[in-house]
């Protein structure tokens, strides 16, 4: 298998890789929604962005990626205190997954050779400290669906059956992908993402030319093409490494706050997760861009992401949520 | 079948050798051909795929693509024995029946196209809306009709396997050509396809041309064979003429492009070769294409729904990969055999469990529901109505989610019914889909029941439970043939809603007239669903009815 295409060598396509970048700086964001038509580059942004995050110190063996010995559950009998340096997982959900393989199930072998009562850890399990993508994940199963909600809600991983009753740390950042016009994604799920983007192939000439291009290169002369273009991704990484240091120092102005409150009552969402993840994204990308302190100028920049998927649906409202979350930020912003 | 039938041979013949040169860059095709000589030809034909070449029939397990214990060999040898997924180290896969595969397998399979460069024969047999998975069909670089292909029109010997080896060094070498990118990019925008994959198939088609037709770099037949091969069917629109069309294309493409017009086909002309070779009825399959996006386009919503639930007590079964062993319940059966078993058993072991002792998990199963609307659009229902419908409809879809309910709209007026949103829960395209609702003419309630009736058969036969809302004012005066005679059409519209009652889902009959009409109240009767009139009945309270009566 070749190596992913470079996550710096995606042309355009400016706020999805804003906001992959911000869940990286700040995991606690939630995650990204990625919505758009086939051939918008949705998956090869995703595959890319592995390369971006930094890597993880994980107890060596263990089945959910702890980082310290006495984090392992029990149920994984872990002997050796070696900590080894991993890549963050990327875990890849894919649709049809069984529930046995998405939270873990008892063990077969085990059972049925040797008659133990063994946990096989699941998806969830190795996601655990990383993410998990789930490409197409508006056609996602419901009771799929119902696991995913539970565990993103409580961090934990809590299996009941088989006769087994095991419970491990499940933290991990959701990234979906998919296609609207295929189907809707159910609101409760819609909330867990952090953020959400909405892509379309470029309308410009000159950018799908260069779309074409590069992919041409990518496939014909990978060797030199990944040479350029990984020096750029490290470059983001290290920016990413840095703005995560920085996070905790950047001070957030009593103005900045009743901004980002007025914008989301102007807007209606339910429930305060916006008025969170709003902050959560302006000052990751406060980080980012190398300032201490937080500004309407990054709140302006994340509210697009940070909301649109938040706002009530008016069925009979043509222009749909982003036209209504441009009005509102320019009348709260004016 | 005469000169259409040769040259479609003509095309896929050189799709066929393209294939070969060039498999992993070019991701495959989808042949839209029923059994037969022509397409057994073809298929014959496909003999330098990369090895190995396997068959995933639709019906394959997900577990088989992606490997896992192999549960019978495992308790046969008493240690683990896992079988590797089919996907893995595969060449290329032939997908029979492509237009019944499931959207999980239509995901695996895609991704393995992307990742590890598996090349796809998709043959679809569907015949008119079903078709291949729209995740497949836009990863490969081309499609081919080959319903208009007598035997007789086939023609010429295969290209030689040598020839196709040399092909192959040809394309190796040859240096890549970013100066082509500009006007196939600039043609397909024109065409409407949005899709970035299509310029980037097409580029590696030319290639692939220039090494079959033993040239050293891309030349213009090239250009205009591929452009004509990978774009032709996935246009969405046609380009306009002249006039219109100049604003577009000069700003970003003069630059690039007008380098390159000395020496290779500018994107006119490579629009040229696209129209060219459009078939005469490429309005209409635009049309049904349209229709076909709207339902989920193969990779969703339609036949999935209904295979897990809530869990029931595990059976004994034979393990056969369609169902999920219950361990707990398995060695429960086996549990009271144990010390007979290991004094008769060869060799040691900690359980004894034999294959007649497997337990699988069912599921109860629920399936999902399907509103069809049915419209009046007559010129009695007036305009006013018809919002109130469309609003009803969206006002449904918008609280849908939760349910798993999928919403279709069907208008009847003039002198026939339409489909105007085929089943759907995107509300997306729904809005795009109501904005155009057109108004005006007669009532042809017959036509209108017959086209719900159609569809709620087509439904049923997915795994969904139709249910009908019937919204008009008045009677029918129309008939099925369309002719304008008030008792045909009653009688017509009493005998269609027979047959309907006969199909046994659910039906509701809102009578939105300013008073009752007793003929849709026998209607109602006749449909043995409800009757419900409600004047003035504004998108909520229309909507609130819809639902209680139908008990969503």
């Amino acid at each position: 298998m070749k190596q992913p295409y470079p996550f710096a060598a995606i042309v355009g396509q400016e706020e999805m890789k804003q906001a992959m970048i911000l869940t990286a700086i700040d995991p606690s964001l939630g995650g990204v929604l990625v919505f758009g038509d086939r051939g918008t580059g949705k998956s090869t942004a995703v595959r890319a962005l592995a390369a971006l995050l930094p890597p993880i110190d994980v107890v060596e063996d263990c089945p959910v990626n702890s980082a310290r010995r006495s984090d392992c559950p029990d149920w994984a009998e872990i002997r050796s205190d070696t900590v080894v340096t991993r890549p963050t997982p990327v875990i890849d959900l894919p649709l049809g997954a069984t529930e046995d393989r998405v939270t873990g199930a008892l063990d077969i072998e085990r059972a049925l050779t040797r008659g133990e009562k063994a946990f096989q850890p699941g998806l969830l399990a190795r996601a655990n400290r990383g993410y998990l993508y789930i490409d197409e994940v508006n056609l996602l199963e419901d009771h799929i669906v119902d696991v995913l909600l539970d565990v993103a809600q409580s961090g934990e991983n809590l299996v009941e059956r088989d006769g087994l009753s095991i419970r491990h740390a499940a933290r991990f950042v959701l990234v979906g992908s998919g296609n609207p016009e295929e189907g809707e994604l159910r609101p409760q799920l819609l909330d867990r993402f952090g953020l959400s983007v909405d892509v379309a192939s470029p309308g410009d000439i000159d950018d799908r030319v260069e779309v074409i291009r590069r992919r041409e290169a990518y496939d014909h002369d990978h060797a030199a093409f990944m040479l350029r273009w990984q020096a750029e991704d490290a470059a983001i990484r290290e920016r990413i490494v840095a703005a995560r240091a920085a996070l905790r120092h950047v001070r957030t102005p009593d103005a900045v706050l009743r901004d980002v409150a007025q914008l989301c009552l102007e807007l209606g969402t339910d429930g305060l997760r916006g008025e969170l993840t709003l902050l959560k994204a302006a000052r990751a990308y406060a980080a980012f861009r190398d300032d201490t302190a937080l500004a309407r100028t990054h709140v302006r920049a994340t509210a697009p992401a940070a909301l649109r998927h938040r706002l009530r649906r008016d069925p009979l409202d043509e222009a749909g949520s982003g036209a209504r979350l441009a009005r509102a930020v320019e009348d709260v912003f004016a | 079948m005469g000169d259409a039938g040769r040259s479609a041979w003509s095309r896929a013949a050189c799709v066929r050798d393209l294939l070969a040169i060039d498999p992993v860059g070019l991701g495959g095709v989808v042949l839209r051909a029923r059994a037969g000589p022509v397409r057994d030809t073809f298929l014959a034909g496909l003999t330098d795929l990369p090895a190995p070449v396997i068959r995933l029939p639709p019906t394959t397990m997900t577990d088989r693509l992606t490997g896992g214990i192999d549960v019978t060999a495992t308790i046969a040898a008493g240690r683990r024995v896992s079988g590797s997924g089919l996907l893995e180290g595969a060449g290329a896969a032939i997908l029979p029946m492509a237009e019944r595969l499931r959207p999980d397998l239509a995901v695996h399979i895609a991704r393995a196209m992307d990742d590890c460069g598996l090349c796809v024969i998709a043959v679809d047999e569907g015949i008119d809306e079903d078709a291949a998975p729209a995740s497949i069909a836009e990863r490969a670089a081309f499609a081919l009709h080959l319903a208009d292909i007598a035997m007789a029109d086939i023609h010429g010997p295969a290209t030689g396997a040598p020839a196709l080896a040399r092909a192959r060094r040809r394309l190796a070498a040859m240096q890549s050509a970013p100066e082509l990118a500009a006007p196939i990019a600039l043609a397909a925008m024109r065409f409407g396809i949005d899709s970035l994959r299509a310029p980037l198939l097409t580029l590696r088609a030319a290639r692939a041309h220039a090494a079959l037709h033993r040239r050293d770099a891309v030349e213009e037949p090239d250009l205009l064979a591929a452009v004509d091969l990978v774009l032709s069917h996935r246009v969405t629109h046609l380009p306009d003429t002249e006039a219109t069309d100049l604003p577009t294309p000069p700003p970003g493409g003069t630059e690039s492009a007008g380098a390159d017009t000395d020496r290779i086909a500018p994107s006119d002309m490579l629009v040229e070769a696209v129209r060219a070779n459009l078939p005469a009825d490429i309005l209409d399959r635009l049309a049904e294409r349209a229709s076909r996006t709207a339902r989920g386009a193969g990779s969703g919503a339609r036949r999935k729904g209904n295979r897990r639930g809530r869990p029931l007590p595990a059976r004994p079964g034979r393990y056969d990969g369609s169902a999920a062993i219950d361990i707990v319940a398995t060695l429960r059966a086996a549990a009271p055999w144990q010390t007979i078993r290991a004094r008769t058993a060869r060799t040691r072991r900690a359980v004894h469990v034999m294959p007649s002792d497997i337990h699988l998990k069912r599921f109860e199963e629920k399936s999902d529901r399907l509103l069809i609307f049915t419209v009046d659009a007559s010129g009695s229902a007036a305009f006013a109505r018809l919002a109130e419908a469309k609003g009803a409809v969206e006002l449904l879809l918008g609280a849908a989610y939760a349910r798993r309910d999928h919403v279709a709209l069907i208008a009847f007026r003039g002198t026939g019914a339409e489909l105007l949103l085929p089943p759907t829960r995107s509300l997306v395209q729904t809005k795009r889909r109501l904005a155009a609702l057109p108004g005006g003419g007669g009532t042809p309630l017959a036509a209108g029941l017959a086209c719900a009736m159609d569809l709620a058969i087509a439904a049923g036969r997915r795994g969904m439970t139709p249910a009908i809302a019937l919204l008009t004012d008045g009677r029918a005066n129309i008939a099925l043939d369309g002719a304008a005679d008030r008792e045909r059409a009653r009688a017509d519209a009493t005998r269609t809603a027979r047959a309907l009652a006969g199909q046994g889902c659910s039906t509701i009959v809102v009578d939105m007239g300013n008073r009752p009409e007793p003929d849709l109240a026998e209607l109602g009767r006749t449909l043995g669903g409800h009757y419900l009139p409600l004047p003035r009945a504004d998108a909520h309270r229309l909507s609130g009815a819809v639902a209680a009566a139908l008990g969503t």
